[in-house]
């Protein structure tokens, strides 16, 4: 858990280079259904000394990263003309549009200290330009990849347009065992599947744990007690403590308000789910929906003032907003089918779902409004969507079918494009993503 | 309809030592013939005995797809049970109520939990004291059956009625 620890002494600084302004031509457009993947070359990040095997190893994590976006395709080194002998030598523009690469990135490391110290510039090929400032990074050796991350960030966002998404964790469930015996425990991984770790045992069952809005603190279902109940823990120290509970009742699905000051989650009393909220400074509960039918799955909106819900009161799962203090709720979702698991995207235009049609499942998004809805996967059963925080990528859970069927994590981006598995060490469901880190 | 009840907070820190408490009821969950972990089963031609509780009378009902409402069938198994359970008062019952895997894991809770209750409900007007009972719900998280087909969910969408020695929860 010290990796979180590190970030307080993360430096970023922009180096006075070789500015130039950001070319047009140079952009992709995620809402534009990409077809073709931009060609970019990251040759080896150069060894300034010290570095060592992390110079070689930043640039591959952060090829890694571009390419899973789909947005990229990486130029093998071996149809390199020219090489990059060092990182203030001119650039033979020629030499890389010749074997069509549109984007370069060149990058290098150097030890001072306890720290490595990463730099990158980004160039425009066919335009003969560098694309922005380059930028310098300075961590300890440990947190390499967190450096790379922060390259890939730059560059994703400098091309795409989009905010920032790979330095972040995804907190999610372990699963291993049979179908019929599932051992769970929770975890925390970088969003590219490095760095897990584990949170808690598989002596108990956990469900769906939850990230605060500033990734130190995770909500989470337990059967610890030997009934269902929420707790949370605090990522740093592994702390964990009941919300409390009411003999007798079942309280599960938390999410945290965006300020971080309250949770809502579904409260089950003889048999029926509403929605409550809890005040964690004061205590104070709160009963938002009051009706016999499950109500269950809230999600805040970013600004902390709508709460997006699913229930069943016309007689399938459905998607509702309702005012955070409560109140009937407006039906956005209208297709054919079940719609569960309504999760706000952090940038406010989008809300995320599970959908359920024909046997089928699908992630999906719609706006807020209920228009304009998209399906973007289609499986046996895939659920529980996640926003990264950029809100332009969903991460989910997929389960094969069968006797030994087992789930998978995936993501996908808002365009439907680039479904790709996230790789975990073993089985794994309910992720969640945290905030970008600091 | 905001602050109907307080809840209380548990400020007790849990660490994870504490978190070795094993699932008390998985047995249950597992679809193991009941009763609370010790105690033996009896011969199940003893009719006091829990071993004839789960095989004579039946431990549980299994519901359609998507409802909590109790069968005919279900309802005469029910009105078994309690009657068993009216006259072998030292027995107290976790009923658990679980769901197929058709469905989101949260929705499921919810599903299960109703599924409990229908029975509870059903237990408590055949006479039988509801401080002798407590509902859980797992949703789908404990499968009887592991198959992705209709033969596999219609056992898995079930509550079930485990037995705990010691009557009064």
């Amino acid at each position: 858990m010290t990796k979180l620890t590190h970030l307080a002494a993360f430096a970023l600084m922009a180096v006075a280079t070789l500015a130039a302004p950001a070319r047009a031509e140079l952009t992709i457009r995620l809402t534009d259904g990409v077809i073709e993947p931009m060609p970019v070359a990251i040759p080896t990040f150069i060894d300034e000394g010290g570095a060592g095997d992390i110079a070689a190893s930043l640039s591959r994590v952060v090829a890694a990263n571009l390419v899973g976006t789909g947005l990229f395709r990486e130029i093998g080194a071996e149809a390199y003309i020219s090489q990059v002998g060092s990182f203030d030598a001119p650039i033979a523009y020629a030499d890389w549009q010749a074997i069509n690469a549109q984007a370069l990135i060149v990058g290098a490391a150097s030890a001072q200290g306890d720290q490595i110290v990463v730099k990158f510039r980004v160039f425009d090929v066919f335009s003969g330009a560098q694309l922005g400032d380059g930028l310098q990074f300075a961590a300890p050796a440990a947190s390499w990849r967190r450096m790379a991350h922060k390259v890939s960030d730059a560059v994703y966002s400098r091309i795409t347009g989009e905010g920032p998404y790979f330095d972040s964790r995804v907190v999610f469930v372990a699963e291993s065992g049979p179908k019929n015996e599932r051992l769970k425990r929770l975890a925390v991984m970088d969003q590219d599947g490095a760095n897990v770790q584990y949170l808690t045992d598989s002596s108990s069952i956990v469900l769906a744990p939850r990230f605060s809005p500033d990734g130190s603190r995770i909500l989470f279902t337990s059967y610890q007690s030997g009934f269902p109940q929420i707790y949370v823990m605090d990522v740093a120290t592994l702390q964990t403590r009941s919300l409390g509970q009411q003999e007798g009742t079942m309280t599960f699905a938390p999410r945290f308000s965006p300020d971080g000051q309250r949770v809502a989650f579904a409260l089950e009393r003889g048999g029926n789910s509403d929605i409550y909220t809890l005040d964690l400074n004061s205590g104070q509960l709160s009963q938002l929906t009051n009706s016999p039918s499950i109500e269950t799955a809230p999600s805040f909106s970013p600004d902390g003032s709508q709460i997006v819900f699913e229930s069943d009161r016309t007689g399938t799962q459905q998607i509702y907003v309702m005012p955070a203090s409560g109140g009937e709720g407006v039906r956005i979702s209208n297709g054919q089918g079940r719609y569960g698991t309504p999760v706000w995207s952090p940038r406010g235009d989008m809300i995320a779902f599970t959908k359920q049609n024909q046997g089928r499942f699908h992630i999906g998004v719609m706006l807020t409004d209920g228009t304009e809805e998209r399906l973007l996967t289609s499986s046996f059963l895939d659920e529980g969507p996640t926003w990264a925080p950029n809100g332009r990528v969903l991460m989910f859970t997929r389960e094969s079918a069968g006797a030994e069927g087992q789930a998978q994590l995936f993501a996908v981006d808002v365009a439907g494009l680039s479904l790709r598995p996230v790789p975990t060490e073993g089985p794994a469901s309910d992720p969640s993503w945290s905030p970008l880190l600091p | 309809m905001n602050i109907t009840t307080k809840l209380l907070i548990l400020v007790a820190a849990i660490g994870l030592a504490a978190c070795k408490n094993p699932d008390r009821y998985g047995a249950g969950a597992n679809g193991a013939l009941g009763a609370g972990a010790g105690a033996g089963l009896g011969n199940a031609s003893d009719p006091s005995s829990a071993a004839y509780f789960n095989q004579s009378i039946g431990d549980r009902v299994l519901f359609l797809v998507d409802t909590s409402t109790l069968s005919d069938a279900g309802r005469s198994i029910l009105m078994g049970q309690a009657q068993w359970l009216n006259a072998n008062p030292t027995y107290a019952v976790i009923i658990e109520g679980h769901a197929d895997e058709q469905g989101t894991r949260e929705y499921n809770l919810s599903l299960g939990a109703k599924r409990a209750a229908a029975v509870q409900d059903f237990l408590i007007s055949q006479g039988v004291a509801a401080p002798r009972m407590r509902t859980i719900s797992y949703g789908k998280e404990r499968p009887l059956e592991v198959c992705s087909d209709e033969a596999c969910y219609a056992q898995n969408r079930r509550a079930v009625t485990v037995l705990q020695l010691g009557g009064g929860v």
